[in-house]
């Protein structure tokens, strides 16, 4: 083996995963077109259905389809979870870590590479649920600059859910395992002040649920920027609370591949 | 043995086995539990405040949305079943049960009478928990026996389109093309308020949503305020008759098939 093989930089075997990453989901439709689907469908029943909750008083916004957009971005964030940590199971279940193991390649370069497959549907579903929202009439009350910040902050939450996933995948090296993993998240998502802003939660148990929940901060960060304008509490909490997953999640990704490396 | 005999025997083993595989292995029997309790929070919880609203006149939002989440555990508690008999079928031993099973059909109605027996376990569970945190039950006894009616139609209906399917496709991979018309002929019925209440292309949908009458006269018997509930069991029988012709259509075809 040549010196310049082992020698490669992080940054370069970083690109030869991300790439593969890429291909890989670019290539199955089934991986992207879920993520894509499901949420915006399940927008278009709340928002239909729940539209005469703006007719609450304190309501936050005339239109409950501005309200809910938060919803999808989270909902895909939560496939995302679910994409990074079947790939990184399945390419345990092929062989094709051991063999990657064989190589001077460096775990980090693993992990960041895995998780650009995910930044992708995530900016596919970006682009999809901000346009969809657009058409739909709703007015991002932060501009256009806002909306590029809801762009980014929708990406660093696709990327803490990612870690998640690479977590359950290294861990257990089981796609099945991964699975069982989305109903938690749904239900995380479902207990969270994504119906309904917290403070017109009446129930007190639900209410202290909510607030206890990250997802409603991530929620709450993204409906700010689209209902609100700019509220900089909203923001540093939603940036904050997807920092803190992100971290936990790449800490618990780490010490598993670490675990995982030595086991092969 | 009578022809009789047989079939019930075929009928009482399947079911036994699949009830003692959910036993053993819990992971079966909790997404059919744990779904309809955790949407009851979800949505009796978080969304209460909806039940304040103008024009909003049901006696109890726990209450409107216990039956919603009653009938919705009936729909998916039907449709479980359809994951055993896909299992099955990927493992071969259908095949097995059919060959050895005089009338093949006793193998898909000991699957549905494993699917009501489950259904009624989790409708025990969630009814208790939603009367322990606060649900008020405003229907007597034969009402709530019309509600109870109407739920166990609607599992054996939505158990007979999971037959159909799985007899059709025979592997478990087609699992979510048997949940998604499932999920939407219930999310386009009046889940959250009441239809007068609805405004947009789901309103509409919603008049012509059969599930919409079965729900609608399912919470007026809670609130003993019966409403429609001839049309609703004329429809949830529809439903069932039709998917019933759906099941055995699917049953030949996996005969035919070998």
């Amino acid at each position: 083996m040549s010196s310049a093989t082992v020698t490669t930089p992080l940054p370069r075997q970083a690109l030869y995963l991300a790439w593969r990453s890429v291909l890989r989901t670019a290539r199955q439709p089934i991986i992207i077109v879920p993520p894509l689907v499901f949420p915006l469908f399940l927008l278009a029943i709340n928002a239909s259905g729940l539209d005469a909750a703006t007719s609450i008083p304190g309501f936050p916004a005339d239109s409950y389809v501005a309200f809910a957009l938060a919803f999808p971005f989270i909902q895909g964030s939560i496939f995302a979870t679910n994409t990074a940590g079947t790939n990184i199971a399945e390419d345990i279940g092929t062989g094709f870590f051991n063999r990657l193991s064989l190589t001077p390649m460096r775990g980090s370069s693993l992990l960041v590479g895995q998780l650009t497959g995910v930044l992708l549907i995530g900016t596919l579903q970006a682009v999809a649920f901000l346009g969809i929202g657009l058409a739909a009439g709703v007015e991002i009350e932060s501009g256009v600059a806002g909306a590029l910040v809801l762009f980014v902050l929708s990406l660093a939450i696709c990327a803490a859910f990612g870690t998640i996933g690479l977590f359950a995948g290294l861990r257990t090296g089981s796609g099945e395992a991964v699975q069982g993993l989305f109903p938690l998240m749904f239900i995380l998502l479902f207990l969270s002040s994504a119906a309904l802003p917290r403070d017109l939660i009446a129930q007190d148990w639900f209410q202290t649920v909510a607030t206890i929940n990250p997802v409603s901060y991530l929620i709450e960060g993204l409906r700010s920027l689209i209902i609100t304008g700019w509220d900089g509490e909203a923001l540093a909490l939603a940036f904050g609370v997807a920092l803190a997953i992100f971290a936990a999640g790449l800490a618990g990704s780490t010490a598993a591949l670490r675990e995982r490396l030595v086991r092969t | 043995m009578s022809r009789r005999s047989r079939y019930l025997a075929v009928v009482r083993t399947v079911a036994w086995r699949n009830l003692h595989s959910a036993v053993r292995s819990p992971a079966l029997l909790l997404p059919a539990l744990i779904f309809p309790l955790f949407f009851y929070m979800a949505f009796a919880g978080g969304l209460s405040a909806v039940g304040d609203l103008p024009g909003f006149d049901y006696y109890d939002y726990n209450a409107f949305q216990f039956v919603f989440v009653l009938l919705q555990s009936a729909a998916f508690g039907g449709v479980f079943i359809g994951f055993s008999i896909a299992a099955d079928f990927d493992s071969g031993f259908t095949r097995r049960l059919f060959l050895a099973a005089g009338d093949r059909s006793a193998v898909i109605a000991g699957f549905g009478v494993a699917a009501v027996i489950r259904a009624a376990f989790v409708w025990v569970l969630v009814f208790a928990i939603a009367l322990a945190t606060g649900m008020e039950v405003a229907g007597d006894g034969v009402e709530l026996s019309g509600l109870l009616g109407l739920a166990l139609i609607i599992n054996v209906a939505f158990f007979l389109f999971a037959a159909g399917m799985m007899s059709r496709m025979r592997t478990l991979q087609a699992a979510p093309a048997m949940q998604l018309p499932v999920f939407l002929i219930l999310m386009t019925a009046p889940v959250y308020v009441p239809r007068d209440l609805l405004g947009g292309w789901i309103g509409t949908i919603s008049e012509f949503n059969p599930m919409t009458a079965i729900i609608e006269a399912g919470r007026g018997l809670m609130a003993g305020d019966p409403f429609h509930v001839a049309l609703a069991f004329a429809a949830a029988a529809a439903l069932a008759t039709v998917l019933f012709l759906f099941a055995r259509t699917g049953l030949r075809r996996a005969e035919a098939a070998g």
